[in-house]
């Protein structure tokens, strides 16, 4: 049954896009100074959205499985991480494609691009550590805190890094960043679909989890005969 | 008082242990100067644009050095169970923690003292153009730099591939640490005062070093025990 909604919220989410990309592709006109290439913003800004929310959700994993003790928890902690590395990488990638058609190079150490790869590189930390810790609450309670580690650290590196000079557009939400009303609304509608797709990947990993689990203590059952 | 000094004593054993060995001491004092020569063949040594980065250097080859002490913090303790038996004493996580993030502290503060004179004979800067200052950027930072290490250090100390996982993890959460000392050490190298900018680089540095001791300090009880 959860399996079926699943597959139904993936095929709304996937109607979704394709509209949207419809409308991006025939209903926009071009910016005027970057031309078509300026589409991109429409998946580069709400992969980014995404991917933060993901971390911010894996903070709140971590401290509720210290809380709690509960493995749930640690399973929607790495299920939110992966996925929030996922988007993270998405925005990062289709940002380097958007810079080598704007700035000419792929990447330039501006202050958003490197705290951006910082908090990926972080949070890829989190995976290895992971990794390379067998026992199922030990490599929860660890998670956990390194979870809360790299949240901390995050508002550094964006602080830290944001003093150094900038050519990154500014920032189009909390930001002095100008956009036009219509490109506006069609960024939060393409929200929309990724935010499903992103509910829906979480959803999947955390079943595996569960199966993993399922799967492990039948094995330590079996060893015990 | 009496978690100080239980941190004092912690710090004190650690020390002790160290000096009579000076395993960890011995190695990263050498891959401290075995870098600095190597640094030597990446560009000219004696050139003007070297000052320019001179801090980012200092700081690489101290990061670095760091690891060594680091890793061996609490790898000690596994040999004959030293961690379970200090887990068991009567001294609480935090205090175990603050004296093994003192001792590594002392370790790292004195590498750099002795590799601060052998970076201004190598590369012909004058170390002493604004000594407080400079000296104030290094208590800070290394503080900062031990409290996370230590940390990890706790965290890792159990793994696979422990040696391996501290500094892929320690590196990235020390970014705003090691920036922040490699942009005020630069120009305290270059004898120019602190002044504007540089000041919110003091201020961010002093708030790396609370918030992470603090957190340390809170989440050191999981780490170790659970």
């Amino acid at each position: 049954m959860r399996e079926r909604i699943l597959y139904g919220l993936g095929a709304v989410a996937a109607a979704l896009l394709v509209r949207n990309i419809w409308k991006l592709l025939t209903g926009l006109p071009d910016e005027a100074f970057q031309g078509a290439i300026f589409r991109i913003i429409f998946f580069h800004v709400p992969a980014a959205f995404t991917c933060f929310l993901c971390f911010f959700s894996a903070l709140i994993a971590g401290v509720a499985y210290l809380k709690s003790k509960n493995l749930k928890w640690d399973a929607f902690g790495v299920s939110v991480t992966e996925v929030g590395l996922a988007f993270g990488a998405a925005n990062l990638i289709s940002g380097m494609i958007w810079a080598r058609i704007i700035w000419g190079i792929w990447w330039t150490w501006d202050w958003r691009l490197t705290s951006m790869l910082i908090c990926w590189l972080l949070y890829a930390g989190y995976l290895v550590l992971r990794r390379a810790i067998e026992e199922p609450t030990e490599r929860a309670r660890l998670s956990a805190v390194m979870s809360i580690l790299s949240f901390s650290v995050v508002p550094f590196v964006f602080f830290s890094i944001k003093w150094f000079r900038t050519q990154h557009p500014q920032p189009v939400l909390f930001g002095d960043g100008k956009m036009d009303s219509g490109y506006r609304v069609m960024l939060y509608t393409n929200w929309i679909p990724l935010l499903m797709f992103a509910a829906i990947l979480v959803a999947v990993r955390m079943m595996q989890e569960r199966r993993q689990r399922e799967i492990d203590a039948l094995r330590r059952a079996a060893h015990a005969f | 008082m009496r978690f100080l000094r239980q941190a004092l004593t912690v710090a004190s054993k650690d020390l002790r242990s160290e000096l009579r060995t000076k395993e960890a001491l011995n190695a990263s004092l050498s891959f401290a100067l075995v870098i600095l020569l190597l640094f030597s063949f990446a560009f000219d040594p004696t050139a003007d644009t070297t000052r320019e980065i001179s801090g980012g250097l200092l700081w690489l080859v101290f990061a670095f050095a760091g690891a060594l002490i680091l890793n061996r913090s609490f790898a000690r303790e596994l040999e004959n169970d030293c961690l379970d038996a200090l887990i068991a004493s009567p001294v609480p996580g935090p205090a175990l923690f603050l004296g093994k993030a003192l001792a590594n502290y002392v370790l790292l503060l004195g590498i750099e003292v002795v590799c601060l004179p052998v970076f201004g004979v190598f590369y012909n800067v004058r170390v002493t153009g604004q000594p407080l200052w400079l000296g104030l950027v290094l208590v800070l930072a290394s503080w900062g730099v031990s409290v996370v290490g230590t940390l990890f250090s706790a965290l890792t100390v159990n793994l696979r591939l422990r040696e391996l996982m501290l500094p892929m993890l320690v590196y990235p959460m020390l970014i705003p640490c090691l920036m922040a000392a490699m942009q005020l050490t630069t120009p305290l190298l270059a004898g120019q005062p602190l002044q504007g900018d540089l000041l919110a680089w003091m201020r961010m540095l002093i708030g790396f070093d609370i918030i992470f001791t603090s957190l340390a300090l809170v989440l050191i009880d999981t780490v170790l025990i659970g």
